[in-house]
């Protein structure tokens, strides 16, 4: 009996472990960047790493072409259809080019999205933007009026008048101006993302509003040069430049205290975000306007008309975390 | 016959058997060269040895490799154009133009290949006419065309390709045989016959050899290196329109660093970069070793900068090792 009762719980439980055997099957998800060796995607493969480490079946494949082209993409989408892998996750070259070969792919079963860097609607199941323009425009007026105790002048440093990102950006902080009764905005300049004019149109901006007190570059050129101007000026501690930029550059400025915080999408919450989405689409989340698809520790993607979504608020870089990312990008 | 006669001496019909010289030419260590590539690839990744993949895997060198049989030709009679990738990208633009402009799929591949041919003529007017060197007169055009393409699209792009236009870099003739792969076959044939069955191929060694003793001997000289610029632009406009008809869009970066892709492949196939010497069949072989090592270790998951790294160091030394032979059995 207990023989017979042995055997049976020996089978019970290898048929239960094959069946978990066969469940446990890892999911492939092949992260693409524009080029390897760039410290930004560097850090999106951490994100990518930390989400495969939480969902347990997933490897990921880190892999782009050596230059930035289209081409090299494409190679390397080919050698992952024919792989087979679960999922791609790119961060494209160009948004036409790779397009047919994601097609491709589509229709061989594999889950197409793209982050960062767009692929066209017809190349991607969907695509998660780093942020939105509204959440940008709120941050960089959040970013000032955050270190300001009373009522002052803010001006606005951008790259040229024609910029679409920028103006956009600047158009949407403009409008929720009136949430934030301490800023008062005199004047928008263009440094054409030149940084001898940037420092040049900031130092007009430092001579022209004595009460300015704060200076907000929505442009990684312009808030490195601002931040110089300031500096040069003797106005560190009564002028705070902030804006958009890229830690690598504003560690120096964040140091001297020219710049108090400043902001820019994460690439690891990115990387993580990508993986996420496609690990979910893979296991049938519909990627479909309207749809909310979780992306674990970023909350959800909601998806627009195009099949868009923004992973969430730029995030804040200042003296508590600057050392960390410095070295990223 | 050498047994009834008691003379010692011997006078072979050849020096060498052709059997024993075909072994021991460039082509049997390119053969030995892409088997081994070939096994390994089959042994190292479960999902080489599949129809679809490999036909996937010709993408990566069949437009290459359509202007490398011209650029070997070229070479052979001592000259070189590097401005091939950047005539892909001007014909590429023209096309958009011409889309843009309402024509259809069979008027933008004329768009395209008369491009290539009057960006080949006008390289081939600098050289041949002129008297300049190929490769300061190709290093300006390199430049001179891209700009071209560059001041037209600035960072925008052509996307809208008619569906019919798809066909060039995305159709199958039959079965696994995409359009490119048939291409290239039939043109590897075209420029066998080409160069070494017609004097017009005759002339490009003897050029290639010794310019002034063929000029001497009655060959036009000058008009076979402009023939031949023209060839090699009609090849990139061929190119440029499998390319973008495979990219389904036009962009200014387009085929940005094929030509030392080109020339590589050229190299790798045995033709001397000094001119003179050189066959089709070598640079057919080196296409396939270039295209199956690219997509093998792609498979792998290798970064790219490894696979340039084993490129390079497959280049010196199938260049060194003969040369290093040739010393040691002196």
């Amino acid at each position: 009996m207990s023989i017979l009762r042995k055997a049976l719980t020996t089978a019970a439980l290898a048929t239960a472990l094959i069946a978990t055997g066969a469940h446990a099957e890892t999911k492939r998800i092949a992260l693409v960047v524009k080029a390897l060796g760039i410290g930004f995607f560097e850090a999106a493969n951490k994100g990518a790493e930390e989400a495969a480490k939480e969902l347990g079946d997933v490897e990921i494949i880190y892999t782009g072409p050596t230059d930035t082209t289209a081409e090299g993409q494409i190679e390397v989408i080919n050698s992952l259809i024919a792989q087979g892998v679960d999922a791609i996750a790119i961060s494209a070259n160009d948004p036409d080019a790779v397009a047919p070969a994601l097609q491709k792919a589509m229709e061989r079963g594999i889950t197409v999205i793209s982050w960062d860097s767009g692929v066209a609607k017809e190349g991607r199941q969907m695509h998660l933007n780093p942020s939105s323009s509204a959440l940008i425009g709120n941050t960089i007026i959040k970013l000032a009026a955050d270190h300001m105790t009373e009522k002052g002048d803010v001006a606005i440093l951008s790259a040229t008048s024609t910029s679409t990102n920028q103006n956009v950006w600047i158009e949407e902080a403009t409008k929720v101006l009136p949430n934030y009764p301490n800023v008062n905005l005199v004047a928008t300049v263009y440094g054409d993302d030149l940084a001898d004019k940037s420092y040049r149109e900031a130092q007009g901006l430092i001579q022209t509003y004595p009460n300015l007190k704060a200076i907000i570059a929505p442009t990684t050129v312009g808030i490195l040069a601002a931040s110089q101007a300031v500096t040069d000026a003797g106005k560190i501690g009564q002028i705070n430049v902030t804006g958009l930029g890229l830690p690598s550059e504003m560690a120096g400025a964040v140091e001297s205290g020219a710049t108090i915080s400043f902001a820019i999408w994460n690439p690891i919450d990115l990387g993580y975000a990508a993986t996420m989405l496609a690990y979910n689409i893979s296991n049938g989340a519909k990627a479909e306007p309207g749809a909310e698809i979780p992306m674990g520790r970023m909350g959800a993607a909601k998806l627009d008309d195009n099949n868009e979504a923004a992973m969430s608020d730029p995030f804040t870089y200042d003296k508590s975390n600057i050392e960390q990312f410095k070295s990223i990008f | 016959m050498t047994e009834i006669s008691a003379a010692p001496r011997v006078i072979p019909d050849r020096l060498t058997s052709p059997l024993a010289r075909a072994l021991r030419s460039w082509e049997a260590l390119l053969v030995v060269v892409a088997v081994a590539v070939f096994a390994i690839n089959s042994f190292a990744s479960p999902y080489f040895l599949n129809a679809w993949n490999l036909s996937d895997a010709t993408f990566n060198f069949t437009e290459k490799a359509m202007i490398a049989f011209a650029m070997a030709m070229l070479i052979i009679a001592g000259e070189i154009d590097l401005s091939v990738a950047s005539i892909i990208a001007l014909a590429s633009t023209a096309m958009g133009i011409a889309m843009t402009a309402g024509f259809d799929t069979p008027a933008l591949v004329a768009v395209g290949i008369g491009t290539g041919v009057l960006c080949g003529a006008l390289n081939g007017v600098f050289v041949a006419r002129l008297g300049l060197p190929s490769i300061v007169v190709t290093i300006g055009t390199m430049s001179l065309f891209r700009g071209i393409s560059t001041i037209v699209l600035g960072d925008e792009a052509f996307t809208n390709y008619p569906d019919s236009f798809a066909w060039f870099g995305q159709g199958y003739v039959w079965w696994v045989f995409s359009f490119e792969l048939v291409l290239f076959a039939v043109l590897a044939v075209v420029f066998f016959v080409l160069l070494h069955r017609t004097n017009f191929g005759r002339s490009v060694y003897a050029i290639g050899n010794n310019p002034t003793a063929a000029l001497f001997s009655g060959i036009r000289v000058n008009r076979v290196r402009f023939i031949l610029f023209l060839l090699t632009g009609l090849m990139s406009g061929i190119a440029a329109v499998c390319l973008t008809s495979r990219l389904g869009s036009t962009r200014p970066s387009i085929a940005t660093g094929m030509e030392l892709e080109v020339v590589t492949m050229v190299v790798l196939g045995g033709v001397n970069i000094l001119g003179g010497s050189g066959r089709i069949m070598g640079v057919v072989l080196a296409a396939i070793i270039m295209g199956l090592v690219t997509f093998g270790f792609g498979l792998l998951n290798v970064p790219g900068i490894v696979m340039s790294i084993f490129l390079g160091l497959l280049l010196i030394s199938v260049i060194a090792v003969p040369r290093l032979l040739a010393k040691v059995r002196k």
